[in-house]
């Protein structure tokens, strides 16, 4: 295989996501095939790929309808906000139909299709068109019976178009077996784009593939694409690489001691969260506190509601003391509350990021996700919020996710889009001792010190409060047990309390006891001190006395000369 | 042989759709011709038109094809293609029935 110059020349589409997966738009001046089944959105592709020529490359177009009548074409476009006929009027566009359902043309001889290029040169010439789009040329196939001829013509007018460097989008519809009924793949073999249209459980998913691109690289995969209010829009997953504001501010979620647990104030700004548990853990209340403290920054929530209205959800909410009404009246919150079944998946996603295109809030959530699965596989479902992730992302928006699961088993949709968010909170419920208690704890948080602690989850009037549980022999209490436990933990310390003071007291009447004794001790010892003095006041008498008794005990018995010493 | 219409005594208003003066056209011009006097004589009217000259004008009878013979009168309006060479094709075309009394 040969390859062309890098370089090769395209066109830019201006479509949404068209381009990304075209590396950058259309073969110039080549013959694109677009095909597809009927009401794929052929048509519609190749209309918006002349007008935004007009209005964003400065390219005019010609529009050669076989198909459709340029009134329903201009009415159609209209509808999607494309003024059609002011283009016509400003010279830079031509609606050529060719009227040619019905008429079955007698042969009478050699004939060519001179006659639709001579109007379509003329076409070009009247605007200086650059693009050119021929839609459906098989129709032709209805009219003519000698398909010989008009096979000639038809490879004939591609060599025209290509002759004159304009860049064409051809449209065809499929067949059976074959890309277009009748074979128009054969004579455009630059670029081929195949458009589908399925319906899986009762909701509609348009796709587009590049089946071709020769020349170039192209993204292969089926892209789903929507029809919006403002025309096509292709949905490639966005690259990772793409992610220009990484941010370190952290949001508060409106619980202080959720913050806590984040390490440092709460998510970061412009993370995805996801919030999965059972039926009736409190998931929502989570979100509308985080809605809550997002609008007490003064900042813009989103709150897409699956399950319950508006004024449930703020009824709801101000049960257990979060006022939602305030922020709505403020025009801080917005509620988008619809059934997913309303719509197919892609058609969501493109209502969702037009409603944040808008509104352009700083936080998203979506409630619960767990019910897009209603309309789509789970793959589908994981693809989807992949999309709608980046694109949050890539605004900055800090989005919370909740996820509803069954008991115990996390959903397989959890698991997938786990590895696309970066803060991962369950809540769960336990049962023991008569009673259903909820818990929180933090499954994953990227780049946070989080904690590892398993709180009880209170849904008290004032919103949410988190406490800590009681790990012991019997596991975790929660609910009345732990309220026992911190009743025994209180009384216990009151106990203590209690014997401590009874010791003081005990200890002051001993101090008691110890200085009456030291006082009678005292008392006592003062008494002999005094005696004491008193005879050794009075010593020298004493000592005269005793000498003076004892001499005359000696003299009275006899014993001892005068001469020896007294008191010796 | 004698010609007859739906509506006998109409005049036949037949307009050829023609490119310039390729052989084709020059050939349809020419059957068209012979065609009409020998089945139509001194009832009919043609309005050639030459898209080289003015392309626009391809757009009154939807004309993409060339040559094409449009019968504007009597209606309902009816298209042949070719450069009327099948002279039998032409006639049942433009439902001139040759009519044998």
């Amino acid at each position: 295989m040969r390859t062309e110059p890098a370089d090769l020349p395209k066109a830019p589409t201006g479509i949404a996501g068209l381009d990304d997966v075209t590396g950058g738009g259309l073969p110039r001046g080549r013959p694109t095939l677009v095909c597809g089944p009927a009401g794929c959105g052929k048509t519609l592709l190749a209309i918006e790929f002349l007008v935004r020529g007009i209005t964003q490359f400065d390219e005019p177009g010609v529009f050669v309808a076989f198909e459709e009548s340029a009134a329903d074409l201009t009415a159609n476009m209209a509808s999607l906000g494309f003024d059609l006929a002011l283009l016509q009027a400003d010279g830079l566009l031509v609606i050529d139909q060719v009227n040619v359902a019905g008429a079955r043309l007698d042969e009478t001889g050699d004939w060519d299709l001179d006659g639709l290029f001579l109007r379509l040169g003329a076409a070009v010439d009247a605007v200086g068109a650059k693009r050119v789009v021929i839609d459906t040329i098989e129709n032709l196939f209805g009219a003519f019976s000698d398909t010989g001829v008009l096979r000639s013509e038809l490879r004939r007018l591609f060599g025209w178009l290509k002759d004159r460097e304009l860049t064409a989008v051809i449209t065809g519809e499929r067949g059976n077996g074959s890309l277009t009924r009748h074979g128009i793949e054969e004579y455009v073999s630059d670029c081929v784009i195949v458009l589908d249209h399925r319906v899986t459980e009762q909701t509609s998913t348009r796709r587009l593939r590049v089946l071709k691109y020769r020349g170039s690289m192209h993204g292969t995969n089926e892209y789903p694409f929507l029809i919006g209010e403002s025309g096509v829009s292709v949905q490639p997953i966005a690259s990772l690489g793409l992610r220009p504001n990484v941010s370190a501010e952290r949001v508060s979620t409106g619980v202080g001691r959720l913050d806590a647990m984040l390490g440092d104030g709460g998510f970061y700004r412009g993370s995805a969260v996801l919030v999965s548990g059972t039926p009736g853990t409190g998931k929502s209340t989570l979100a509308a506190q985080f809605c809550d403290a997002t609008c007490r920054r003064g900042e813009r929530a989103l709150y897409f509601g699956f399950e319950e209205a508006e004024s449930e959800i703020v009824r709801n909410m101000a049960s257990v003391g979060i006022h939602l009404r305030q922020w709505v009246d403020a025009g801080l919150l917005q509620f988008r509350c619809f059934r997913p079944t309303l719509l197919g998946l892609e058609a969501h996603l493109y209502a969702m990021q037009k409603v944040v295109g808008d509104f352009d809030p700083a936080a998203v959530v979506m409630d619960p996700v767990s019910d897009l699965l209603r309309t789509g596989t789970e793959a589908e479902v994981a693809a989807m919020l992949t999309r709608q992730i980046d694109f949050l992302k890539a605004r900055g928006v800090t989005t919370l996710l909740t996820s509803l699961n069954t008991d115990a088993h996390l959903a397989q949709t959890d698991l997938q889009i786990a590895s696309l968010v970066d803060t991962w909170l369950l809540v769960k419920t336990t049962e023991g001792n008569g009673e259903h208690n909820r818990l929180l704890y933090v499954l994953k948080s990227r780049g946070t010190p989080h904690s590892n602690q398993i709180r009880e989850f209170l849904l008290t009037k004032d919103g949410i409060e988190l406490a800590d549980v009681y790990v012991g022999t019997q596991g975790v209490l929660t609910g009345s047990a732990r309220q026992a436990q911190e009743a025994k933990e209180r009384s216990d310390g009151t106990a203590r309390m209690d014997d401590l003071e009874q010791r003081r007291v005990n200890l002051e009447q001993r101090r008691a006891t110890v200085e009456a004794q030291t006082a009678a001790l005292w008392r006592e010892f003062e008494n002999e001190a005094e005696v004491v003095e008193q005879l050794l006041s009075h010593g020298s008498t004493g000592v005269v006395d005793r000498a003076g008794q004892r001499a005359e005990q000696g003299r009275l018995r006899h014993a001892d000369p005068d001469d020896l010493p007294v008191g010796a | 042989m004698t010609t007859t219409t739906p509506q006998s005594g109409n005049v036949w208003y037949l307009r050829l759709y023609v490119a310039g003066q390729s052989p084709k056209s020059l050939y349809a011009s020419a059957n068209l011709k012979r065609l009409c006097e020998e089945h139509l004589a001194g009832n009919y009217e043609i309005e050639t038109i030459d898209l080289v000259e003015d392309p626009t004008r391809a757009r009154d009878d939807d004309i993409l094809a060339i040559p094409t013979l449009v019968r504007r009168l009597p209606e309902p309006l009816r298209k042949v293609i070719g450069d009327l060479s099948d002279t039998g094709r032409v006639l049942s075309g433009l439902q001139i029935h040759p009519v044998e009394r």
